[in-house]
């Protein structure tokens, strides 16, 4: 044999590019018709038997997704068809965990959906009580307490959390063991515990309930969050490019604020969210700080403040219908606020560019 | 599996028979895009087994992406499209009932740089293929033995076969990833660039163990050290790009490329003219 040259057609023609490797159109469309008829065919399960509510149904669409699978991968071989249950089994756990989440969702926007009304989002309960009809009075003043003690919050640990994480991975001095040993038992301390500490700090202090008081013990609880984050994530940057970076002659701090940081700026932008996560809903270490108030209070260091927690506690807590029904919808929009909160910081911290 | 590509291979003898069966692998107008770029166009070769083929050419020009279509790794990268066919043994690996996991058993890769895996021992990184395939092999002390000696590491680990794979020196590492892939017995071995990473010694010792695997099977070898095509290989192609999608300038035996080339590009191309 002289040429390794395959016998081809020579064609000038660019042919169209194709993606043998994924499921052609027709199956995707098969499998989407299939999908949806056996939603229908649980549904008349759980009408026609005994089965009944969602769990019913859940259990009805499993069985009948695995027999449907089944049927479908007959003619096919043994390692596709355990693919494909195995698919199966991965994607019922995911709905299975998916699941409690998606409940509380639901019934939080099914109940608090009913007092989300523009004045909810603008009015405060200075001259409302919570058994006035829904079309009056509001949570504005909890929504800004809460943003106001949860900015305090984060300017105050991000700073403190990213630098112990750049502590702990590139300075690595001889007090590493005891930052960590801290940190991790900072994040053992229970909420009620960081309140009463910056309640006979803080506040006995200044002698007075504060937004500020507020602020400082949600940044006790978020500090460890945040910090061990940052010290997971920069642990993940590979040593190559700090060494590129050094043998370029630059400096250990250049190299931390100009390679290390810039390549998990996404990664730390999760501490953070993670951080606010940790805190926005905390309702104990709050009664002992900044208590709560029916007014707009824009100070930090003004006096009582109102919060989302403290304003569905005392709520739920006078229990008459219209105050519960006023408490779900604070629920609504404390969700609301974590999920515009997170997809704004995602937004900002953009995504790594690998 | 192996029943499709019996009969797929009898309606092709059938079909087509002014081309025999190649064994080994063969591709026929292939072409390859990321996203929007056409980065690879038009090239129809065959590797028969047997036989050790060098692809040369400067960087950019599409051999990465070339290889990694043998073997149906470029499907891993998202917007990764192609054209064409690759025949393995006669038997388009595109087609749809193929199994491309069963395909990467037949064609094996060795990579740049060396990739033992850190949480296994020598052995076990011999034997990775094995278990990770559920392949039943009743003697796998032969194995490890026969595999290590194909790669010409044997001599050097055979008393520390339990020590990590990441307290080898990085030309033993490489051998070590050849020898994980021998032991699943691909008849199609790819190597990108497997010894652009290592020292003179390391790289003569691979080539050795390139030689001796080509008694067997066939071996594809992406390079740009001239000198190692020309000891390694029987058959050169020859790579290019002007800026668009790379091309097939030229592909022979390579004593021929290399003496006697049918194309100026190619001669300032391994006289290291250019590139
Ligand atoms: N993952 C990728 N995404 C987009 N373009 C790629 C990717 N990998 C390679 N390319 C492009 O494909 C072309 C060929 O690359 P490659 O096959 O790696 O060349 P070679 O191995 O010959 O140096 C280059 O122009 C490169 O920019
Ligand atoms: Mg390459």
């Amino acid at each position: 044999m002289s040429t390794i040259i395959a016998p081809a057609e020579k064609t000038e023609v660019v042919p169209e590019p194709i993606t043998p490797w994924k499921p052609s159109q027709k199956t995707k469309s098969v499998s989407i018709i299939v999908f949806l008829a056996s939603l229908f065919l649980s549904a008349a399960i759980v009408l026609l038997t005994g089965l009944a509510g969602i769990d019913g149904f859940g259990l009805a669409l499993f069985c009948v997704v695995i027999v449907v699978t089944t049927v479908r991968n007959l003619r096919s071989n043994q390692k596709s068809r355990k693919d494909a249950f195995v698919g199966v089994f991965v994607a019922s756990a995911a709905m299975l965990a998916f699941f409690p989440w998606m409940s509380i969702f639901a019934s939080v926007i099914v109940k608090g959906v009913r007092g989300l009304q523009p004045n909810f989002l603008v009015e405060n309960m200075q001259f409302t009580t919570p058994d006035d009809e829904l079309n009056m009075g509001g949570a504005a003043h909890a929504v800004i307490g809460s943003m106001l003690m949860v900015s305090i919050a984060a300017a105050i640990t991000l700073p403190l959390g990213i630098l112990s994480g750049v502590y702990l991975t590139e300075i690595r001095g001889r007090l590493t063991f005891l930052v960590r040993f801290v940190v991790q038992s900072m994040s053992g301390v229970p909420s009620i515990v960081a309140g009463l500490f910056v309640y006979t700090t803080f506040v006995d202090y200044t002698s007075k309930f504060s937004g500020m008081a507020g602020a400082l013990a949600l940044a006790v609880l978020m500090l460890p969050t945040v910090a061990r984050t940052a010290e997971e994530v920069l642990k993940l940057v590979p040593d190559d490019l700090r060494s590129a970076s050094y043998a370029l002659g630059a400096r250990q701090w250049r190299t931390s604020l100009m390679v290390v940081l810039p390549t998990v700026r996404s990664g730390l932008m999760t501490a953070a969210i993670l951080g606010v996560a940790r805190v926005i809903g905390e309702t104990a270490p709050l009664l002992l700080t900044s208590l709560s108030n029916n007014s707009f209070i824009f100070n930090p260091l003004g006096g009582p403040i109102g919060s989302l927690p403290t304003y569905i506690f005392g709520l739920l807590q006078i229990g008459t219908e219209n105050s519960i029904n006023r408490a779900w919808t604070g629920s609504l929009v404390l969700l609301i606020l974590v999920l515009v909160l997170f997809t704004t910081a995602r937004y900002v911290g953009g995504k790594d560019k690998r | 599996m192996s029943q499709t590509v019996q009969t797929s291979v009898m309606s092709m003898s059938d079909g087509q028979s002014e081309s025999p069966v190649v064994l080994g692998l063969e591709t026929r107008n292939i072409h390859a895009w990321f996203g929007k770029h056409h980065v690879l166009k038009d090239i129809s070769l065959k590797f028969p087994e047997k036989t050790v083929t060098g692809l040369i050419g400067p960087s950019g020009c599409g051999k990465s992406t070339f290889i990694r279509l043998l073997n149906r790794m470029h499907e891993f990268i998202p917007g990764a499209a192609m054209a064409g066919q690759v025949l393995h043994d006669g038997h388009d690996i595109y087609s749809p009932e193929v199994d491309a996991a069963a395909i990467r058993l037949k064609v094996g890769m060795v990579f740049q740089k060396p990739n033992p895996f850190p949480a296994m021992n020598i052995r076990e990184n011999v034997l990775s293929g094995i278990k990770l395939a559920h392949l039943k092999v009743a003697d796998h002390d032969s194995i490890v033995e026969r595999c290590l000696t194909r790669a010409g590491l044997w001599k050097e680990v055979k008393d520390r076969l339990t020590a990590t794979g990441g307290s080898l020196s990085g030309g033993q590492q490489q051998r070590l990833c050849i020898a994980r892939s021998l032991a699943v017995e691909p008849n199609v071995l790819l190597m990108d660039e497997p010894c652009s990473a290592l020292d003179p010694g390391s790289t003569l010792r691979i080539e050795e163990t390139i030689k001796e695997l080509a008694e067997k099977i066939a071996v594809v070898i992406v390079t740009h050290n001239m000198q190692q095509a020309a000891r390694v290989s029987d058959y050169c192609a020859f790579f290019l790009t002007d800026g668009g999608p790379g091309y097939l300038v030229e592909a022979d035996a390579t004593k021929k490329l290399f003496t006697n080339p049918g194309d100026t590009r190619t001669a300032d191309y391994v006289q290291g003219k250019f590139g």
